[in-house]
């Protein structure tokens, strides 16, 4: 069997139907999901370490420092070596919290973002779930993950905690508008909310380019909401260590504290991979006028390759924001989404319906 | 509106929600403790309490001898302790009536502006990490280490240095200090601007200090806020102008002064004062005059009986030392009027009515140092 390296239906076709022969329907079925889950388990982990790894590099070389370069070459090791340590530490029982909550908050938000990753298109025929709804699907399981960090807030017992969390209520639930009314843009450039057929229509361009000024005000708006939604600075008011020292996390430790981590890591992964698929035509490479040497020289690259440069490159805007700005107050953070970026928001979405009802988009 | 009926209200009431930042807490920058009572996010009362680091200093003093004092001073405001070993010898030396070498004199000045310049550095860094701003934090350092270089190879300690004696100083300087300042001024003129570009004119920033936590010029003369954080509220306070001391006489420079009175001026104050620093030193670099690096002193130094007053400007405001004298070798009481503990308690007037992400950006402002409000 081949491999292609740049579609690979054929390859999960040929395992899929591998399993079928070799087994009963319904063991094949489960070998499957044990496959699938493995593998996104792996490439959470992996993926999640290497961001913050890579976090550390940059903001150190933003910052005029080195950051992580002992622990393997380069520091590659660092993170695996924090894990461990985070993984052996005493998990510090919180007197008089909600035991079952309390415990029960790292879960959801790390499930949150777990389900989330599952409908991204990584490839041509390489994502697990490939709904027809999958833009809803995303926004819908995106926002679990507030629940989790108010119950680890209202939980805790701690008076920090809890206005960490109140904010991150307030916080979530208000971008969540902007990132949802910002996708929708695009869904109605593409007429499909599929996140497959989302990609197959920017064959021929990406929207950041095709979609006109709309297009890339939407994605503007969404880099900012999104960043919001994943508590990131200058949006990280949840944790603002400067004033609430560490927010809803305060009271965890150990690998409990450790999924809030790894979960805001993955989360900004999410985003930036939404971001990817939806503007930067995902797996698509890049490509200027119709047939030249260029278009074939960038066709070589592998289409994994080219989502994950994209999705690297909007992660690594994020990460520069938040070493560059100082953070906002909460009554300025709920000025900007509900007096800046919602209206602007729907007057684009206006824009986009009667630029697309007149024809007038490629 | 809200903000008038939140101070209104009468305080401590059943349904405060009281939050102890502190003594253990990012933002206060040391063991300071700030009781607050919040009404969501504003605030309605904020209580500062102070005493967690308190060492007794004034008590020990009364035990030492004078160049023993010197050593006790650093450790007030360790990030002006130039200023503080400065105002000891100053007022020692007046009460022995001594005359001190022009090239003394001269060095000490250069000091303290170079001391003054690493302690605003210093804020700065503090101010953007209260903010949020992490990347202030390494800028700051960077170019305070040039300065804290330039110490180590004359006095060889950075922070606390003790290098004034009552009469002139340890010993001379390094032979490389002057070209190390003029080194160092070429370097921080070219880098200054960038805290402009990466704080000051930032859109997020601006938002968060303007009109926030604004000191009228009654409360910061009421309070006794004085140094840059009594400037911004139309203070004129500078020791160095009203009381010149050292070579301070024989520089050309301007006072700072605003009359905003928020956080963002207190802010700007701080940034022209590095510039004003600059350029006292620019004056002063090239005249160090030649000649004793301290005054003919005795082995035991006996201050007269009698009662001593010395104010200098340190780098966050009037510090005043008052020394009541025996005749002995040991001061018989001794007092420090030192600047932060004045700056500290006028939080609780400036910060109701604002939310508490300000709370952290006003003691920001202030900039306190908290062992210098115990002692």
């Amino acid at each position: 069997m081949a491999v292609n390296i740049y579609d690979f239906t054929e390859l999960t076709r040929n395992i899929g139907s591998g399993l079928q022969r070799a087994m009963s329907p319904g063991w094949a079925r489960a070998t499957e999901y044990v496959i699938i889950g493995l593998a996104f388990l792996l490439f959470y982990a992996v993926t999640g370490l290497y961001i913050i790894y890579g976090e550390r590099r940059i903001c150190a070389f933003m910052q005029n420092r080195l950051g992580p370069n002992r622990v393997g070459p380069a520091g590659l090791f660092q993170t695996i070596a924090d894990l461990i340590k985070l993984l052996t530490k005493e998990l510090i029982p919180i007197r008089n919290a909600d035991k079952l909550l309390f415990n029960v908050a790292p879960f959801i938000v790390i499930i949150a973002s777990f389900m989330a990753i599952a409908a991204i298109p990584f490839a041509r025929g390489l994502q697990a779930l490939d709904f027809e709804i999958g833009i809803f699907y995303v926004i819908a399981v995106s926002s679990l993950g507030v629940v989790g960090i108010l119950l680890a807030g209202w939980s805790s017992n701690s008076k920090y905690s809890l206005i960490g969390a109140m904010r991150s209520g307030a916080q979530i639930i208000s971008y969540e508008l902007s990132v949802g009314l910002s996708l929708l843009t695009i869904v109605v450039y593409s007429g499909t909310m599929q996140l497959s057929g989302i990609i197959e229509s920017q064959a021929n361009g990406w929207w950041i380019f095709k979609g006109h000024i709309p297009a890339l005000v939407a994605f503007l708006v969404f880099l900012v909401a999104s960043t919001a939604e994943t508590n990131r600075g200058p949006f990280d008011l949840a944790e603002a260590e400067s004033e609430l020292t560490a927010g809803f996390h305060t009271e965890y430790s150990g690998i409990r504290f450790a999924f809030f981590f790894l979960a805001e890591y993955m989360n900004m992964f999410i985003v930036a991979s939404i971001a990817t698929t939806v503007f930067l035509g995902g797996w698509m490479p890049l490509h200027f006028g119709l047939n030249n040497t260029f278009n074939h020289v960038m066709d070589i690259i592998p289409p994994v390759v080219w989502y994950l440069i994209k999705t690297a490159s909007v992660v690594f805007v994020m990460m520069w924001f938040k070493w560059t700005f100082p953070r906002l107050r909460i009554d300025q953070l709920l000025t900007l989404e509900w007096k800046y970026l919602l209206p602007i928001n729907l007057v684009n979405i206006v824009v986009v319906a009667f630029l697309c009802l007149m024809g007038w988009h490629f | 509106m809200q903000e008038e009926t939140v101070k209104n209200m009468i305080l401590g009431e059943d349904d405060d929600y009281v939050v102890n930042m502190g003594p253990q807490h990012p933002s206060t920058h040391g063991v300071l403790r700030f009781e607050v009572s919040l009404y969501g996010e504003t605030i309605r009362k904020v209580v500062p309490h102070c005493g967690y680091i308190h060492r007794g200093i004034e008590k020990m003093c009364e035990r030492d001898t004078y160049p023993q004092i010197i050593h006790l001073t650093d450790r007030m405001d360790y990030l002006s302790a130039h200023m503080n070993n400065e105002a000891v010898c100053l007022c020692v030396e007046k009460a022995l009536g001594v005359e001190i070498p022009e090239r003394v004199t001269c060095i000490r000045t250069i000091l303290d502006e170079l001391n003054r310049i690493a302690s605003h550095q210093l804020w700065w860094c503090a101010m953007g990490m209260d903010m949020g701003a992490l990347t202030t934090f390494f800028y700051g350092l960077r170019d305070r280490e040039r300065i804290l270089d330039i110490f180590e190879e004359s006095f060889g300690s950075r922070l606390l240095h003790s290098y004034n004696t009552p009469g002139g100083l340890m010993h001379d300087i390094h032979p490389g200090f002057r070209k190390r300042i003029v080194d160092f001024i070429r370097y921080f003129r070219k880098k200054l601007p960038e805290y402009d570009q990466l704080l000051t004119d930032n859109v997020i920033f601006r938002e968060r200090t303007e009109g926030i936590g604004v000191l009228s010029l009654e409360d910061a003369i009421q309070y006794g806020v004085t140094g840059p954080s009594g400037r911004a509220s139309g203070f004129s306070c500078d020791i160095r102008k009203i009381e010149p001391y050292g070579a301070y006489r024989k520089v050309s420079f301007h006072e700072v002064l605003r009359t905003e009175g928020d956080t963002l001026a207190r802010y700007k104050v701080r940034i022209a004062e590095m510039y004003e620093s600059m350029h006292i030193l620019e004056q002063l670099v090239d005249q160090i005059p030649e000649g004793d690096y301290s005054a003919k002193m005795k082995a035991v130094i006996r201050v007269p009986a009698g009662e001593f007053f010395q104010r200098v400007e340190t780098a966050r405001g009037e510090l005043g030392v008052y020394i009541v004298s025996d005749g002995n070798k040991t001061p018989y009481r001794i007092k420090f009027r030192t600047p932060n503990f004045s700056n500290l308690f006028v939080i609780s007037k400036l910060a109701p009515g604002h939310k508490i992400a300000d709370l952290v950006a006003i003691s920001g402002s202030l900039d306190l140092v908290i062992p210098d409000i115990d002692r």
